[in-house]
């Protein structure tokens, strides 16, 4: 075993490389909870998680705690072993997938061995991505079906239907990008956006030359929202009609792992997005003089975050939040300084705008299940059939041809 | 032992498992779920071989498509478990001996194959080398199954209206 080791240095590479992303991820995941139950409730005139914690800060450690000790019920006539399987399958499926998201062109020794930011380099990883997707249905309709109770059944079988119509128009309204790019390689793809249209506009898939991809975005984003079973199409939980639809009788941890399966999803789907059509970790400036300070944007936002934590911790009404605030605000300005070193600063603009982006998407995501109702389940499929996979089928023609014309 | 023999063990058992525990399971989620796994397994010696695009397509289309209608089927009709029957006779005089039969013959042809020059050779991006053989060779065979596809497609829609 240890043979293996010495002779392959990569997979330890790797596995150090895992379990750094992991414990971000997991931490990431836990916030974004937090994330979007302050947001939606901004949207809704309410002041959200405010009790655990200086700002509810500690709400997602409250949660974690609670789920990790709340009674594990497993229903009676439930199929044990696919019970149990459904929770796991979404969860690591989830996980594996942020595997092949590359955060950043910047390459690092680690061990002697160069690697990158980013887990796996695949010659087929949007492919790679979109298998990882399907097999994703089976958490759900598996949870449904083994639970042995109505509602979530018939919620495993609104979902499996909604995934699999979904899944469609979501690996067609990529094929544009992919014709643009040449390439599977999420790291190529991003490659192949860079430079600029009339030395302003960043040729990202977006905005590219012969034919912008923004018919390709929409059909995407749109699918990618039902596809991880979000507002305003998370028909499979519809509470109104199946309780709590395919995760109705799960409790405890197992209910934690749809939970944060789906976050991870949420993640996953925002990176693609930044990838396919913003152009990854590309920034959004020219590299020219006038515009050289741009180099210490993530130093400035860090500062100024930095700044008003300081400023909002000692007004702050409990003790708790007149300590912890403020040293937070501490670590962002270290970040800040950080990130402002010479060799430091060439690193972190990669990860920076494509964090940036990321960041954005998930603020769309939240923004859009603080907005809009749910659709009915015609709708649904209506939306999905009749809309989304002509609209990227066209999308696909008009790409091709428009390539075609503007070669010649 | 090398990492990819180890692999190609791991994965072979995982393939011929799966495939055991189909047969044996006396329910049909459980049997579907055997099936996946079996899918994956190939998925997986499909990569060592350095088919990446076969790999993600069997993945796709078998485990992610085809397989979720055989689980959802399966739930729609509720279907519970299977009572065992006896063997059927045919299957014990018949079935044992053809199945060895073709073992052998399996056998044969595989090890008469090794050293063949496949049609597409592992370059660095098969994918791109994939298509243009898929689109300039053998564009008539491929244009011909999807239409064969297309009729399946329309023959499946008449019968669910006559239905309704």
């Amino acid at each position: 075993m240890s043979n293996l080791v010495a002779q392959h240095p990569v997979l330890v590479v790797a596995v150090i490389k895992i379990a750094v992303l992991m414990f971000l991820l997991l931490t990431a995941l836990a916030y974004l909870t937090w994330f979007e139950r302050k947001v939606v409730a901004h949207i809704q005139s309410r002041w959200g998680p405010y009790r655990a914690g200086p700002h509810g800060l500690l709400q997602p450690l409250a949660d974690g705690l609670k789920f990790l000790f709340k009674e594990d019920v497993t229903p009676s006539g439930a199929d044990r072993f696919v019970y149990y399987l459904a929770p796991f399958l979404t969860l690591s499926l989830s996980l594996t997938a942020i595997a092949l998201i590359p955060f950043g062109p910047g390459e690092f020794k680690l061990f002697g061995q160069r690697t990158s930011l980013g887990i796996a380099n695949l010659n087929i990883g949007l492919l790679f991505l979109f298998a990882i997707t399907s097999l994703g249905v089976y958490g759900v309709a598996l949870a449904g079906w083994s639970s042995n109770s109505k509602y979530p059944l018939l919620g495993g079988l609104r979902s499996s239907a909604q995934m699999v119509s979904y899944e469609l128009a979501l690996t067609m309204s990529v094929v544009g990008v992919l014709l643009l790019a040449g390439s599977f390689n999420l790291r190529e793809i991003i490659a192949a956006q860079q430079g600029f249209l009339w030395g302003w506009l960043p040729r990202w898939n977006i905005f590219a030359s012969p034919m912008p991809q923004v018919i390709g975005f929409f059909c995407f984003f749109t699918a990618a929202i039902a596809e991880t079973n979000r507002l305003p199409f998370d028909l499979p939980e519809a509470e109104g009609e199946l309780v709590a639809g395919f995760h109705t009788e799960y409790a405890s941890f197992k209910f934690a792992m749809f939970f944060m399966g789906e976050y991870a999803s949420m993640i996953t789907v925002s990176c693609l997005a930044t990838i396919l059509f913003f152009g990854g970790w590309l920034s959004p400036f020219p590299q020219i003089a006038a515009l050289a300070w741009m180099r210490y944007l993530p130093t400035a936002l860090l500062a100024a975050g930095s700044a008003w934590l300081v400023w909002d911790g000692i007004r702050y009404e409990t003790l708790l939040g007149k300590i912890v605030l403020p040293v937070l605000g501490v670590v962002l300005a270290g970040l800040a300084v950080l990130v402002a070193l010479p060799g430091a600063n060439d690193f972190a603009q990669g990860p920076f705008w494509f964090l940036g982006k990321v960041f954005i998407f998930l603020f769309i995501y939240v923004w859009v299940r603080g907005t809009l109702p749910r659709f009915r389940y015609d709708q649904l499929m209506a939306v999905g059939w009749k809309l989304l996979l002509p609209a990227s089928l066209a999308n696909i023609v008009l790409t091709s041809f428009a390539m075609v014309v503007g070669k010649r | 032992m090398s990492l990819e023999l180890v692999l190609f063990f791991v994965l072979a058992a995982m393939a011929v498992g799966g495939a055991v525990s189909l047969i044996l399971q006396r329910h049909p989620i459980h049997s579907a779920l055997s099936l996946i796994v079996v899918m994956v397994a190939l998925a997986g010696l499909y990569l060592l071989l350095g088919a990446e695009f076969i790999a993600a397509v069997q993945i796709i289309v078998y485990a992610g498509a085809i397989m979720v209608l055989f689980v959802f089927v399966i739930m729609l009709l509720n279907a519970g478990v299977e009572a065992r029957t006896n063997v059927s006779r045919m299957a014990r005089y018949v079935g044992l001996p053809l199945g060895f039969f073709l073992t052998v013959e399996l056998a044969y042809w595989i090890a008469g194959a090794a050293g063949r020059q496949a049609p597409v050779s592992a370059g660095p991006t098969p994918t791109r080398e994939l298509a243009r053989m898929l689109f300039r060779e053998f564009v008539f065979p491929f244009e011909l199954t999807s239409i064969l596809i297309l009729i399946a497609i329309l023959g499946a829609v008449v019968l669910a209206k006559k239905e309704a």
